[in-house]
């Protein structure tokens, strides 16, 4: 029996010692099969329990099983952290400088003035405002007369307008696209009309060509105070800040009252845009009983607010095209 | 309008500053655009009379004057060429304060002191003049303090008037509208009626009773007309933004500032006949004071004598008849012509005058005898003269009268969401000088006949809401109804639309819709345009054809300014025929340069044409679904012949894509390649039907191929005839490469086609696969000659 037990000893350390020097996942199985496979060594030993007597037996089983299991073990963690090594290294090996850049296409970017009328119509849309359009090359009625804007009125000197040999114009205003619009329906009205307009006109502050929105609602019950507060509650939105704002009487064929609306900026009163109530006269061209119903009307300049927004200094950027401008709206 | 300060407040003055006034004026709907000092800082200036003069010994051009300044003799040294004895004039008196001097000094001219300076009106900053020193009217007095004589201390504000506004072009206008906001009453303007002492008169014929209602004429005799024109007066009217002419000019314009009331004087004795007031005959023609000969139109009105047009009524005067410093005898109109015979008269023949834009916009019809009166008065205290008695035509029934207008309480509560007490409506309508009196439920409200901008009850609305304060009407939250609308469509196409272009690097541009027609020639868009009858320029005058112009001179621009990679789409409407024109909206892209933004590891060479193919396949699939669409070879003159497509589908030809002609990009001197697209919005609109089809449990089997054929043949008749044979078991069909090189022969291309299979109801078995494999590439030899590469 001691012959046996001191056997098993010595093979189990041999074992242990084979298992701690095996430098890769084969090694270690090769040892595996050395000491616990169908020929191995610890496996020969139970097999030759049958030659001991009945006393000694169980004990000797029990030492034998005892070192199979510690042999295990040890072959067990080594292979864990044969395993660990091995992941250490493939993570080493694929580092990369995380700080390069990333690969493929880039993003390109809308136009400021998009930016801006997405940002308005998004606004009137939350509070019901659909999106209309019209045509841009335009006929007198709808762009002046149906407007209150009779031939010869003096606020057609207001306009700049430019006009085709046929009597055609380039609407001056996104006012044309109401009458079309309300013509085509019934009351309650409740649109916003965004697009280019034209006026013959070009210096620093002034572009042949520029976007407006206008907007109208037209119900029953509608008011000027009404309007303050939709444009006050728009233009604080817009703008991100609480403002100080002002309306100021002024003159619109199409609208009375009329008023103009200016915000404080740095340098003193800015003006923003015109609105006012439907003129009855709009109303009953299109045949809507003003006793009825009454609207509201106003005309936002895009460019003007996409330059006090994003600080813009020069009207004719916009319309330059030029990439480096462009990009900064990214 | 420029107004003076000081002169307002003749009329009318409110405990405010100028600042104050200004604010008040804004709110009241009468912007105030500026405000600027009436005159430059000055004193030590006083009126003088000139004494003597004669010749400097030692200067040809210089005087030696012995000038009274109200306390002493002085000698002074001029140089001014209209200096003589007995004038008065300007002096700045050593040690005064002048533009550009701080304190005047002895000075030695040629060996004379001169004891200070005889001025002219720059050399004070009181406007240019003619030239040499400043000649006052005698009744001037020596010594007086040129300061205080001028009212140097006032400020010139400068007004825009909205155009309904015709009465306030006025200092009386303006002094109304004060009065009002400020509860004061404006002095009436007294006017000492002449004595009519002369009987002489010239009668006056109005043909064109409704385009002149009213016309008042009247003589005045012996004349002074060379005297200086006082310089209170001449002040007024530089402060007012009008030229001194000559005394009497000056005195209709100091009317017209005044009153409102534009004038006009002739020269009597350069008329013959009656006056009449008709509209000129075709063709007549007529050399207005401007200098310049006008041939009129059949529908201007004229003032006209025996001799002819001698006036355009209402815009100017004639030249021939005009007023001059030696005129004796006058002829003085006030009238009253309708604004719709003035209008658009003036612009028609480039003309822009004080008394066009005043008729344009409406004067009162009641004003012309006050003005008469007041201008006849001011001639004969400064000119003398005697005045014969006033001719006046008048057509009551054309002057225009302002009618009882119905005013609702509850409508103004509805219109301005606010509610105004009775007694302040009805106080707000007398300050503001109108009738109004109660008519059972309602008022009546008559404006005065200033105002003819009020016709209905909105007017007066419009009336109570301004005098009332804007910023008394409270900001309400709508309260409205509202209602789910259906999406509109072509909107959310164009969002997404855009924003996949986006994210595929390309940047949005904004072009002019007008563009230099040279361009439609160059890229041969041959379409009937619109073309502008007053572009500001000629390379902006005709509308564009397409969204392509714009794009290439976007590009042209940035490849200019050191950009070499360039893509840009633009989106709005193009405008295409005349008599026939359609706006159609359209989308349409550029790109130019490398595939890729500059980077580290990609195969980045210049782009193709198929980058773009892949770009205008994206938002096809995106906005109308893949199957919906097939691109086609197309011949399009300005591109490439072997690079050009168009997309079609149901609702016909929905856009083109291809590169730019070689031929155009040299024209155009653009280095590489140029590829462009453009897309048929409205073609694309409506909502994407999808339908859910069910996926396969059996699993797909997949067969590579690769075949050389003929590299003529293309690659769409080869997928169409593989899909053809191999019948709907195929459910993916992918070109994986295409070869020319090594083991192909000259001629001929490799395309490697990878072909998935799989059925709905069943695993696929290997011998049908085989089988449809085989009919596939006997097929594509029968119809190509194409072989299985070795």
């Amino acid at each position: 029996m001691n012959q046996t037990s001191h056997d098993v000893q010595e093979l189990q350390q041999q074992a242990l010692k084979d298992i701690a020097s095996a430098g890769n996942l084969a090694g270690l199985d090769d040892i595996r099969i050395n000491y616990l496979g169908k020929k191995g060594k610890l496996t020969a030993l139970l097999k030759q329990l049958g030659q001991l007597s009945a006393e000694e037996r169980p004990k000797a089983g029990q030492v034998i099983n005892q070192a199979k299991v510690s042999v295990q073990e040890a072959i067990e963690a080594r292979k864990q952290a044969l395993e660990e090594e091995k992941l250490r290294v493939v993570i080493e090996q694929s580092r990369v400088d995380v700080s390069l850049p990333g690969r493929g296409q880039a993003r390109g970017g809308l136009h400021p003035v998009t930016l801006t009328l997405n940002r308005i119509q998004s606004l009137f849309g939350h509070i019901g405002f659909d999106v209309v359009e019209g045509p841009e090359i335009e006929d007198d009625y709808h762009n002046f007369e149906a407007l209150n804007i009779p031939h010869n009125h003096p606020a057609r000197a207001m306009h700049d307008t430019f006009y085709f040999p046929d009597g055609r114009l380039l609407r001056t205003h996104t006012s044309s696209v109401q009458i079309r619009s309300m013509k085509q329906g019934e009351p309650p009205f409740r649109f916003i009309a965004p697009g280019r307009v034209y006026r013959c006109d070009s210096d620093m502050t002034h572009t042949p060509m520029f976007h407006q929105v206008e907007g109208l609602l037209v119900d029953e019950n509608v008011t000027f105070a009404d309007l303050k507060g939709l444009l006050i509650n728009f233009l604080e939105v817009f703008f991100e800040k609480q403002l100080k704002i002002r309306f100021r009487p002024s003159y619109f064929p199409f609208t009375e009252p009329s008023a103009e609306v200016d915000i404080m900026g740095e340098r003193g009163w800015l003006e923003v845009l015109g609105c006012g109530m439907v003129h009855p006269n709009v109303l009953t061209n299109v045949g809507i009983d003003p006793d009825k119903y009454s609207g509201l009307a106003f005309g936002l300049g895009v460019e003007r607010l996409a330059m006090l927004y994003y600080g813009v200094d020069d009207l004719r950027l916009f319309f330059d095209n030029d990439l480096r401008f462009l990009k900064q709206f990214h | 309008m420029k107004i003076s300060e000081a002169w307002l407040r003749e009329r009318v003055n409110p405990d405010l500053d100028t600042d104050g006034l200004a604010q008040q004026l804004t709110m009241a709907g009468l912007e105030v655009d500026g405000i600027e000092p009436a005159c430059p800082r000055f004193e030590g200036l006083v009126v003088a009379e000139v004494l003597s003069v004669k010749k400097h010994p030692d200067a040809d051009k210089l005087s030696i004057c012995e000038v009274d300044n109200g306390q002493q003799t002085l000698t002074i040294v001029c140089g001014a060429p209209n200096v003589k004895a007995g004038m008065k004039t300007v002096l700045a008196n050593v040690g005064a304060a002048l533009p550009g001097i701080e304190k005047l000094k002895l000075s030695k001219l040629k060996g004379v002191v001169s004891d200070g300076m005889l001025c002219s009106a720059s050399e004070i900053g009181l406007g240019e003049g003619a030239e040499g020193i400043i000649e006052l009217p005698s009744t001037e007095k020596t010594g007086a303090d040129i300061a205080e004589l001028i009212t140097a201390q006032d400020q010139v504000i400068e007004i825009s008037l909205t155009p309904n506004r015709g009465d306030c072009l006025s200092i009386d206008g303006i002094a109304r509208e004060v009065g009002v906001f400020n509860n004061l009453s404006v002095d009436e303007k007294s006017i000492e009626l002449v004595k009519e002492t002369s009987t002489v008169t010239r009668s006056v014929i109005v043909t064109e009773p409704e385009a002149c209602p009213r016309y008042l004429g009247r003589i005045i005799e012996n004349v002074d007309c060379s005297i200086a024109t006082p310089l209170w007066m001449r002040e007024k009217l530089r402060r007012s933004g009008v030229r001194s002419i000559n005394i009497v000019v000056d005195i209709t314009n100091l009317v017209m500032l005044e009153l409102g009331q534009p004038m006009h004087a002739f020269d009597n004795n350069c008329l013959k006949g009656d006056i009449c007031v008709r509209y000129a005959r075709q063709d007549e023609s007529i050399r207005l004071l401007d200098e310049d000969e006008y041939t009129l139109n059949d529908d201007t009105l004229v003032i006209a004598d025996d001799s002819g047009a001698i006036a355009a009524a209402g815009i100017m005067g004639g030249l021939d008849s005009a007023v001059q410093p030696g005129s004796k005898d006058i002829f003085l109109e006030s009238a009253f012509f309708s604004p719709s015979v003035i209008i658009g008269q003036a612009r028609r023949y480039g003309l822009h005058t004080d008394s066009s834009h005043r008729f344009e916009r409406g004067i009162d019809p009641e004003l012309q005898a006050k003005a008469m009166d007041y201008a006849s008065s001011l001639i004969i205290d400064y000119c003398g003269g005697e005045a014969s008695q006033v001719v006046e035509i008048s057509a009551e029934a054309d002057i225009p009268k302002n009618q009882w207008v119905p005013l609702r309480a509850s409508q103004v509560k509805k219109m301005l969401g606010v509610e105004i007490q009775p007694e302040f409506i009805e106080r707000i309508f007398m300050q503001l000088g109108f009738d109004i009196k109660n008519d059972k439920e309602q008022w009546l409200v008559k404006a005065p006949s200033y105002r003819f901008d009020i016709n209905i009850e909105a007017d007066l609305i419009e009336e109570l809401a301004r005098i009332h304060g804007y910023d008394a009407i409270p900001s309400t939250y709508l309260n409205t109804r509202l209602k789910v609308q259906p999406q509109n469509s072509f909107q959310t196409n164009l969002t997404q639309l855009r924003e996949i272009l986006v994210n595929r690097d390309y940047q949005e541009t904004i072009s002019y819709s007008f563009v230099d027609p040279d361009i439609h020639n160059i890229l041969k868009l041959n379409d009937k345009s619109m073309t502008l009858a007053n572009p500001i320029a000629p390379e902006l005058s005709t509308m564009r054809l397409s969204t392509w112009p714009g794009l290439l001179k976007s590009l042209q621009y940035n490849l200019k300014r050191q950009q070499s990679r360039v893509r840009l789409f633009e989106s709005g409407l193009v405008f295409v025929g005349q008599e026939e024109l359609k706006q159609e909206y359209r989308i349409g892209g550029i790109i130019y340069g490398n595939k890729y933004k500059k980077q580290w590891d990609i195969n980045n060479s210049l782009c193709d044409i198929y980058d773009l193919k892949m770009d205008v396949d994206t938002i096809l699939a995106a906005i109308i679904g893949t199957g919906a669409y097939q691109f086609e070879a197309t011949n399009i003159e300005m591109l490439h012949p072997g690079q050009a497509l168009s997309i079609t589908g149901e609702a016909g030809v929905l856009g083109v894509l291809g590169q730019l002609h070689p031929a155009i990009k040299t024209t155009l001197s653009i280095p590489n390649d140029v590829y462009v697209f453009e897309l048929y919005m409205e073609k694309l609109s409506g909502v994407r039907a999808i339908a859910y089809q069910a996926v396969s449990k059996y699993p797909a089997v997949s067969r590579d191929i690769a075949i050389v054929v003929g590299e003529d043949i293309a690659l769409g008749d080869i997928t169409e005839s593989i899909k053809n044979t191999a019948t709907n078991l195929l459910t993916n069909l992918e070109l994986f490469d295409v070869y020319h090189g090594e083991g192909i022969e000259i001629g001929k291309k490799s395309l490697a086609l990878g072909l998935t299979f799989q059925a709905t109801s069943s695993t696929l078995k290997d011998e049908e696969i085989e089988a449809i494999m085989e009919k596939v590439v006997s097929g594509l030899n029968n119809k190509f000659g194409a072989k299985l590469r070795e």
